[in-house]
């Protein structure tokens, strides 16, 4: 198994490493076959996402993909960040090994986490 | 950079020596070994050297070594062989839980494909088998035990010679997978009591792909193979020659060189160990304190993960494993640490360091060196450490997708 060199760029510097202390929405999202859990801080202003930060307890390319994840929804409206899926998100990455494709959905997992969040924290 | 290898469990770089000693093969001595004239009288001879180092390294006679292809044919021969040959008596087998997959797998294929039955012998906190669970496990049906020597993964060291008594008292055949021990720790056949012991090459510094069967004088297992004559009807494929020639050279210097070796490469494991504890919080060693092999060192990281600690050290050309090697392809954490009641989430941030002759002490300074970095720099992207500094249960949802 081999990780493309975007996915080792990523899992060595990540971007926006941390916590969002008055955040408008976390994710928290684990899975159960690996155990791995990915946790996702939203900072909202007028509908679009000004802020994205992660923490994450998992291999190389759970790492990755918040890393990237963080970095595709920010300047997204809510809408536009609902409909990133784990597939762009792993395409960001320049592709995943078939077995680590589960990473990349636990991405878009605790992204939509922390949306949901977000509503039910903000009731329109 | 200059790389360091600390995966000596997963396979060994061939020693010269074995190199030299091999590269005739290759070259002048082709021959057929089963072929009358010179040309095969030449490597027949080459063959039957080897057999006869490695009985006496064993103590066990030439008649008693069957080579094979690896330490996963081995003891596929040895538990589908003795299976398959004994099943009119029974179709009881009893292993560990803690074996190898090369031993786990072929039950797990007698019991689902021929309803042999199998008990899985259970350890304690530190990987051990208790000889009297063996013990009681025993029924009028059992055919087989197969418990390993040492687990690859933690390196414990199991009762082999105890389990061996009851087997003999109670008649069963007994195999053991001796692949991480040939070649670190001297290796009796009859002290230890078993009637088919596994090894592989490619542990002490053979080449990958050469192993050996020890069948007990008298005991008449299936083959796997069938085809022809050789070895004497146990394994039928025309002889590996150099590969022979190679694992018999390879045992034999293990066994020169053992006293010094075993001394230095415990001294340097004793510092990585005592280095690590010292300077990472929240780490622990997994297998047991004192009855395991010198080289091996099983470490669990709190709050961090693996694949993540292999990679970085990667960075820094230094390499481990998590586990066994067999196993990366899968995201189940380790059966073994499982087996010993050590928590999914610790054994996700395990490592196994597995020294070998060629480490030196500033190889294990590097690691000390650079090791608590990466172990911080992973703690701080830890959704678990930071509940863990701020002392609240860490909540998560279910991942939906994957159940
Ligand atoms: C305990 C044990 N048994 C069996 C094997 C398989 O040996 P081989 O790689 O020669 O097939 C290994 C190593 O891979 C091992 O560590
Ligand atoms: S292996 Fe589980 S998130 Fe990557």
């Amino acid at each position: 198994m081999q990780y493309s060199s975007k996915v080792m760029e990523h899992f060595n510097n990540p971007r926006n490493v941390g916590e969002i202390p008055d955040a408008d929405g976390i994710g928290n999202v684990g899975n159960p076959i690996c155990g791995d859990i990915m946790r996702l801080y939203i900072k909202v202003k007028d509908g679009i996402i000004v802020d994205a930060k992660f923490k994450t307890f998992g291999c190389g390319a759970a790492i990755a993909t918040s890393s990237m994840v963080t970095e595709m929804v920010k300047g997204k409206s809510i809408e536009e960040a609902l409909n990133i899926s784990n597939k762009a998100v792993a395409e960001a990455l320049g592709g995943l090994p078939s077995i680590k494709m589960h990473c990349s959905v636990l991405a878009e997992e605790a992204l939509k986490s922390a949306l949901a969040d977000y509503y039910k924290k903000h009731p329109k | 950079m200059k790389k360091i290898y600390l995966d000596n469990n997963a396979t060994t770089a061939i020693h010269p020596d074995v190199l030299k000693e091999m590269l005739p093969y290759f070259e002048g001595f082709y021959g057929n070994p089963s072929s009358i004239h010179t040309y095969g009288q030449e490597t027949r001879k080459a063959i039957e050297d080897a057999r006869e180092k490695i009985a006496k390294l064993l103590n066990a006679e030439s008649s008693e070594i069957v080579f094979t292809s690896c330490g996963t044919e081995s003891n596929n021969h040895a538990i589908k062989g003795a299976a398959f040959s004994l099943q009119n008596k029974g179709k009881h087998i009893i292993t560990s839980k803690i074996e190898h997959h090369a031993v786990i797998e072929v039950c797990e294929y007698l019991s689902k494909k021929f309803g042999f039955e199998i008990t899985y012998i259970p350890v304690d906190k530190y990987g051990i088998v208790n000889p009297e669970d063996v013990k009681k496990a025993i029924t009028d049906k059992t055919i087989l035990i197969s418990i390993m020597h040492i687990n690859n993964e933690t390196g414990t060291i199991q009762p082999i010679e105890e389990i061996g008594k009851i087997a003999q008292e109670r008649q069963i055949v007994f195999h053991t997978d001796a692949v991480q021990s040939v070649g670190k720790i001297q290796i009796d056949v009859k002290k230890l009591g078993v009637s088919l012991l596994s090894l592989s090459g490619h542990k002490f510094y053979a080449p990958k792909g050469v192993g050996i069967l020890y069948v007990r004088k008298g005991l008449k297992i299936h083959s796997l193979l069938h085809g022809g004559s050789h070895e004497k009807n146990r394994r039928a494929g025309t002889e590996n020659v150099p590969y022979i020639v190679g694992i018999a050279k390879a045992l034999d210097i293990s066994h020169k060189d053992m006293a010094e070796e075993s001394k230095r490469i415990l001294y340097l494991r004793e510092k990585l160990e005592k280095g690590i504890l010292d300077k990472i919080e929240y780490s622990q060693i997994n297998g047991h304190p004192e009855n395991r092999i010198y080289n091996t060192s099983n470490i669990s990281f709190d709050f961090i993960e693996g694949e993540g600690l292999l990679l970085s050290l990667d960075m820094e050309g230094i390499a481990a494993s998590t586990g066994s090697a067999c196993t990366s392809g899968t995201l189940e954490p380790s059966h073994v640490l499982a087996a010993m009641g050590v928590s999914p989430t610790k054994s996700q941030g395990s490592i196994r360091f597995s020294l070998g002759r060629q480490n030196t002490e500033a190889e294990i300074d590097k690691l000390l060196e650079v090791l608590p970095n990466i172990v911080s720099r992973l703690r701080m992207m830890s959704p678990l450490w930071e509940d863990k500094q701020k002392g609240i249960e860490t909540q998560f949802e279910d991942s939906k997708k994957y159940h």
